[in-house]
């Protein structure tokens, strides 16, 4: 009975597509310069071209997929794709749902705000509109330091919808990852006024141990190839021309 | 399924925020909305054609665009302009356009101004021309046909069109969720759904509250009918 | 700059064929739905009324999130309990065209009854009186006069339908407002783009009305208009 359902079903279903096969499926959010971003419409960027470079290392290939943050995870839960290369902090939090490959990546994140504006800690922003991207370890970490100081907090469902709001002037600053606002906006025309305040913040609890590949649970033969082909491609100068590409200093941190 | 999350403290509480803002939106967009459409109404039907083009190219424009992309226009579309940007911090009416809340209500006030403007026009032109006739000859004013005759007449006709006018503002201002900040019931919705994983709970949770939201309105626009459009009712006797 | 508008200009042709083929679902559905709801048949009545009253009560961005995100997570886990492998991933795309075709086959769904209810019994009596089946009578008889009839509805359901296209784009299809939305926030000029988009729709809606008020003036062509 349960087979004859499920031939019906897969019949009825041609129309959509099945995620099986060669194929790769990365998702990327491409609005998190210089990390994942567009150039005439092509994703590019610090994770594609590491994507692509673990995909090569493991023989498939990769075909990326465009998400919003937000629903990165639900969409992994949901098979729309098999991997995320995103940018994606490997917190405890998000190891409830999904796991992830030992990391590829680690940088801080850092508050952002006027140059002229006297940052001491959390507590003096008090008043102050800063915004941060939805679902992201930096809105756990506002959500849980700076709300609770009378911070207003402002999530948005990008990154560079931040920026534009930044620019506009409806936010005082954000709290963003030390590369991505240094690249994204900092390093940008309209991002002169800014400036990187305070203390690198490394807490663990809210931002994780760097960022790695998303996957779901129980897919420990593709964790430990992604795993392998991370080591390899740091050991054979392909992770250092890339790093070199988009950044002045090794970004795979400690 | 768990559809007991939803019932826990903080969630029912921004879902209570999430009905207050939609609620509060609505109310406050047809209330702008409606007097400026009536405004608008009077320019379509009157005597003085340049207008009667500018606000027939504005409804046209309204009724052409989807209100996503009006929303957009209006909250990252003007935050963009420099003008803008030098006087919303000390200028009166342009503070407004720094807030999100301001911004959404707007959109929605200058998109039901333009439909509603619409409908009230067709039942303004709809008038039996004898009432106005007989209006006339009892020596009353453009002005006085107006308010006394026509108006009373073309807001009655309007009101079954007006109701489903007032359902679909409703269902749009499910959009203030493509605003940033604005908490409504379908941003409440989504909140619960990036945190638990649970989608169908949510939007289920959402839709919930817009069709009983949505029947209230229709209750309420019918007692409307029944008393404003008594005449038109078949006889009981 | 141009790589954005040609992306824009490639989400119009997405938006074109999202329209176009949710407006095929949805005839279809309309006409089931008339058809369900004109039989008289206790069960049928009640099933269509409740589609249309629930659909109609429902914001279409719940519906397509509802859809989009849970139908997905359903349809894998209910693969999942008939022991497959298999993943299924319903694209934007499909999730868009169906969601859309699924509620704006309830308006359709009323256009289409008020419609049918429209043309005058007797013509289908006589049909029957001459032995035509149901089906001969639908397309030789009830069809070509209900178009008539159904036009101006079916004319406002489809330019709602050309704007509802939009709230695609928040379910993450390519569409011309996610490309729009793209292109503002990269390059920090969302005026330029989000008015570029918006004129965009205005051509389509107007092309729309001019085609459909020719169709209106073919199928009105022997009827005689009432002069005040």
């Amino acid at each position: 009975m349960k087979k004859l359902l499920l031939a019906i079903t897969l019949c009825a279903l041609g129309a959509t597509a099945f995620a099986q096969g060669k194929d790769l499926k990365v998702a990327i959010d491409p609005t998190y310069e210089p990390f994942t971003y567009k150039v005439d419409g092509k994703p590019t960027g610090f994770d594609v071209d590491i994507a692509n470079a673990l995909c090569e290392q493991i023989k498939r290939k990769c075909v990326f997929v465009e998400q919003g943050w937000d629903s990165m995870i639900p969409g992994l839960m949901a098979r729309k794709y098999d991997v995320i290369i995103s940018s994606m902090s490997i917190t405890e939090d998000r190891m409830k749902q999904i796991d992830f490959t030992d990391k590829y990546y680690n940088t801080p994140s850092r508050v952002v705000t006027k140059k002229a504006f006297n940052y001491t800690g959390p507590a003096s922003l008090k008043g102050k509109k800063i915004g941060v991207l939805k679902a992201s370890t930096q809105e756990k970490y506002a959500l849980g330091e700076l709300k609770t100081v009378g911070v207003d907090v402002v999530s948005y469902e990008a990154q560079d919808q931040v920026y534009l709001d930044i620019r506009a002037g409806r936010l005082d600053g954000t709290v963003a990852d030390h590369v991505e606002v240094t690249g994204g906006f900092l390093s940008k025309p309209e991002g002169k006024d800014f400036e990187l305040k305070g203390d690198e913040l490394f807490i663990p609890k809210y931002f994780g141990a760097g960022a790695g590949i998303g996957l779901r649970k129980g897919q420990d033969a593709l964790k430990n190839e992604l795993s392998a082909a991370i080591k390899t491609i740091r050991g054979n100068g392909v992770y250092k021309k890339i790093n070199d590409k988009y950044f002045k200093f090794d970004v795979y941190g400690k | 399924m768990n559809f007991a999350v939803l019932f826990e403290a903080q969630n029912l509480a921004l879902f209570g925020t999430g009905i207050l803002t939609t609620l509060t939106l609505l109310f406050a967009s047809l209330v702008v909305g409606a007097v400026m459409a009536l405004v608008f109404a009077l320019l379509l039907t009157g005597p003085w054609t340049p207008l009667r083009w500018l606000v027939g190219a504005y409804t046209y424009v309204i009724r052409g665009t989807p209100l996503l992309i009006q929303v957009y226009l209006i909250y990252y579309g003007l935050g963009q302009l420099e003008w803008i940007q030098a006087r919303w911090d000390s200028v009166w009416p342009w503070t407004h356009f720094k807030d999100p809340f301001f911004c959404a209500l707007l959109a929605f006030a200058l998109n039901t101004a333009g439909y509603t403007a619409e409908m009230l026009a067709g039942a303004i032109r709809e008038t039996n021309a004898g009432e106005i006739e007989a209006a006339q000859a009892y020596g009353m004013s453009r002005f006085q046909v107006m308010l006394r005759i026509v108006l009373p007449g073309a807001l009655r006709r309007t009101l079954p069109a007006y109701s489903n006018e007032v359902v679909m503002m409703l269902h749009a201002t499910s959009l203030a969720s493509a605003v940033p900040s604005l908490v409504d019931v379908t941003a409440a919705a989504s909140s619960i759904y990036s945190q638990y994983y649970l989608p169908f709970e949510a939007y289920l949770a959402a839709a919930a509250i817009y069709l009983v939201a949505s029947f209230c309105l229709i209750g309420l626009f019918k007692l409307g009918e029944r008393h404003f459009l008594a005449y038109l009712a078949p006889r009981k006797h | 700059m141009n790589a954005y508008v040609s992306a824009i200009l490639q989400g119009a042709v997405l938006t074109v064929g999202v329209s176009v083929a949710a407006l095929l679902v949805s005839v279809v559905l309309g006409l089931l739905g008339a058809g369900a709801k004109l039989s008289g048949r206790p069960v049928w009545v009640g099933l269509a009324t409740a589609y249309t009253t629930v659909i109609r009560g429902i914001p279409d961005l719940v519906l397509m999130l509802l859809i989009f995100y849970g139908g997905t997570i359903g349809l894998n886990n209910a693969l999942e309990w008939m022991g497959s492998e298999a993943t299924v991933d319903i694209n934007p795309f499909v999730a868009g065209v169906l969601t859309l075709g699924f509620i704006y086959g309830a308006y359709m769904t009323e256009t289409f009854r008020g419609a049918m209810l429209s043309i005058p019994k007797g013509q289908a009596e006589a049909a029957w009186a001459f032995g035509m089946g149901r089906t001969q009578t639908f397309i030789r008889i009830t069809a070509p006069q209900m178009v008539r009839y159904a036009l101006p509805g079916f004319t406002n359901n489809w330019l709602v339908l050309i704007k509802a296209t939009a709230l695609v784009s928040l379910i993450g299809l390519q569409e011309m407002t996610y490309a729009a939305k793209q292109a503002s926030a990269a390059t920090r000029s969302p005026f330029v783009f989000f008015l570029f988009t918006a004129g965009l729709f205005l051509v389509y809606t107007t092309v729309s009305l001019v085609a459909l008020r020719r169709l209106n003036a073919r199928f009105s062509l022997g009827t005689k208009r009432g002069t005040l």
